[in-house]
């Protein structure tokens, strides 16, 4: 055995704090706040950073996060974010929203919020489900999946069909980046946090609305085991919101994260 | 400063701005519509934070996020528009921030009508949202009283981190009279030690109404409590008129207190003995005022543009020491002064008894008068 000097490899990032995650075992969420916290590190914005949490399962989100933080009324985070961004324009202001607070409640506020170009950054957990009431079917959930509110699977005739934010935010003009990246292996996971940093980038050089999707996974209330859940996400998710770059402002072009 | 001939509307957000309002954020209805478009033209240009929101939802959640950064905030709506703010208000109360929201009232239930009404007085007074909570609120009835309203709201909601509303109506927000606008005050307040700007050199802050463990929110529930027994001790405000010798006095806020204190005088002219009782603050209300002069009348007279929201708020401290008799005009309409007067004469010249419901005495005469 030879002696190895010890050096920190892996730590706690400063944006995080200790407090353990109130998250069931095998959920995404958890990833999802490490890299947005590592890049508020890398950024240096933990101290000029104030997040808004939205309700659903990341409600405690301002637990997790050593930044400031608001709690916004359900779907109304891009409101509240907008509210304090303009108080406050060099402050940077992130808001975390799950797909029923986003896509479903918050439809309005998360649609003029990029229409205004609204200088903020907004991560998007895609489950598929409402996880915090305990599985009912989300806007976003699939053809055929079944939840407590579409026990016989989601009939497209009946409960229209999943809802694609990202291409639709892509449209607007007020939005600078948006794009969509998964959470379910070790690769897109660094894909995802290399997004992640462009989208706070998009912030700071003041380049419009900027939106992150993560595709996520909810064993609990996909009745799934964590393993099975990753696979679910890779296999059935990925067909109906494929992973890409829809939109990014011409001058992030060339830039290296 | 001079007097000026001011449109209500206009001169409640110039007096916002001059109380040094930073962030304003509307959403466009009848009949309060000139003050946004007052903002719209006022904020930019002062370098303050001005937007048209999507909808009134979206506007007080504007608001709720600006207030959280520690600057004076407002937002202003109407009837229909405030019922969409109710979420809104309900979480900025228990995240007990300091908001200032104006309601220029107009004819409802639903989509109603763009006429005068005082019809919100429930919705305001008692809450609309959800949970327990106690906003200040404040009626005025001039044009001058909505100036100065809107900058005592903006003290109030900072001395007590509350929710603080100018309870104004059509009437005031659409009429000119002449009103003298406050002198310009400095923006640059201090930042109180609760707000939300960022973690510099400081451990992190978190607002929120969120207090999962209901022993905890019980405790927040009991400050919210609290602080409006303090509030009720310290802000209850009300004016008097012709109170000292008066057998009848009349209740009414705003444009229908104006209404009855015309009345009140031209009764006075034929020797009635008639005062009225103007309450400024509808929260904290004064319940001791009206107590005290239930123990000296003979009867009193409650005038509103409803169907008598109010009335229940008389009722109580008075508690049958002496009639209480209603007259109200609904859904738009405002009584002329003639109506009430002829309330004041009757009442002089056939005293009513205790024993009958105001309410459903009023309806009665109510279907004569319209018959």
């Amino acid at each position: 055995m030879m002696d190895v000097p010890a050096q920190v490899v892996y730590s706690r990032p400063e944006s995080l704090t200790s407090t353990p995650t109130t998250y069931c075992p095998g959920c995404t969420h958890g990833i999802a706040h490490r890299l947005v916290a590592e890049v508020l590190d890398e950024m240096e914005l933990r101290e000029n950073t104030i997040g808004v949490a939205p309700v659903g399962c990341s409600v405690f989100a301002y637990n997790f996060f050593n930044c400031d933080f608001v709690e916004a009324a359900h779907g109304r985070a891009p409101a509240m974010a907008t509210g304090i961004k303009r108080v406050l324009p060099d402050r940077v202001v992130f808001a975390y929203q799950g797909d029923g607070d986003l896509a479903s409640i918050g439809m309005a506020e998360i649609m003029h919020a990029s229409g205004r170009g609204e200088n903020i950054t907004v991560i998007f957990i895609n489950n598929a489900i409402y996880g915090m009431t305990g599985g009912q079917m989300a806007p976003t959930t699939l053809p055929g999946q079944k939840t407590t509110s579409s026990p016989d699977g989601r009939d497209v005739e009946q409960a229209g069909y999943p809802l694609r934010m990202v291409e639709a935010l892509a449209t607007m003009q007020g939005t600078g980046y948006a794009v969509r990246r998964s959470l379910h292996d070790p690769k897109n996971i660094r894909l995802a946090k290399k997004a992640l940093r462009m989208a706070f980038e998009v912030q700071t050089r003041g380049l419009g609305f900027a939106i992150v999707e993560l595709l996520s996974s909810c064993p609990t209330n996909w009745g799934l085991t964590p393993k099975e859940s990753l696979k679910f996400i890779e296999e059935r998710m990925i067909p109906v919101f494929p992973l890409g770059d829809f939109k990014v402002h011409p001058a992030l072009e060339g830039l290296r994260v | 400063m001079a007097r000026e001939l001011l449109e209500g509307n206009r001169a409640m957000a110039e007096a916002a701005v001059r109380a040094g309002v930073q962030a304003y954020f509307g959403y466009p209805i009848t009949p309060q519509t000139e003050l946004l478009e007052w903002m719209s033209k006022r904020m930019p240009e002062l370098g303050r934070a001005f937007l048209q929101a999507e909808s009134e939802v979206a506007a007080i959640n504007m608001i709720y996020g600006a207030a959280c950064t520690g600057v004076r905030v407002m937002s202003s709506s109407s009837s229909p528009g405030v019922s969409l703010m109710m979420e809104g208000i309900s979480y900025i109360a228990g995240t007990e921030l300091p908001v200032v929201l104006i309601d220029v009232m107009r004819g409802g239930p639903g989509l109603g009508n763009i006429a005068p009404s005082q019809g919100d007085y429930n919705q305001i007074v008692h809450g609309g949202g959800h949970g327990d909570y106690f906003p200040i609120v404040l009626a005025p009835s001039s044009v001058q009283e909505a100036i100065d309203f809107t900058v005592m709201a903006f003290d109030l909601a900072e001395k007590y981190r509350a929710l603080t509303f100018v309870l104004a109506d059509g009437n005031i927000g659409q009429m000119m009279e002449p009103a003298e606008l406050p002198p310009m005050q400095p923006v640059d307040r201090p930042i109180p030690d609760w707000a939300v700007r960022g973690a510099k050199g400081r451990e992190r802050r978190i607002l929120s109404s969120i207090y999962i463990r209901p022993e905890d929110e019980e405790v927040t529930n009991l400050r919210l409590l609290e602080r409006a027994g303090k509030i009720k001790e310290n802000e209850v405000r009300y004016k008097e008129y012709f109170l000292d010798d008066a057998e009848i006095v009349v209740v009414g806020f705003g444009t229908a207190g104006r209404v009855a204190f015309s009345a009140v005088r031209a009764a006075r002219a034929q020797g009635i003995r008639v005062g009225l009782l103007r309450p400024i603050t509808l929260s904290p209300f004064p319940s001791e005022a009206v107590a005290e002069l239930a123990a000296h009348a003979q009867a009193m007279l409650v005038v509103e543009m409803n169907s008598g929201q109010m009335l229940d708020d008389v009722l109580r401290p008075v508690a049958g020491q002496i009639p209480v008799e209603f007259y109200g005009r609904l859904g738009g309409v405002v009584p002329f002064q003639d109506e009430v007067l002829t309330e004041i004469e009757r009442i002089a010249h056939h005293p009513p008894t205790i024993e009958f419901d105001p309410r459903e005495k009023w309806i009665r005469r109510m279907k004569e008068i319209l018959n």
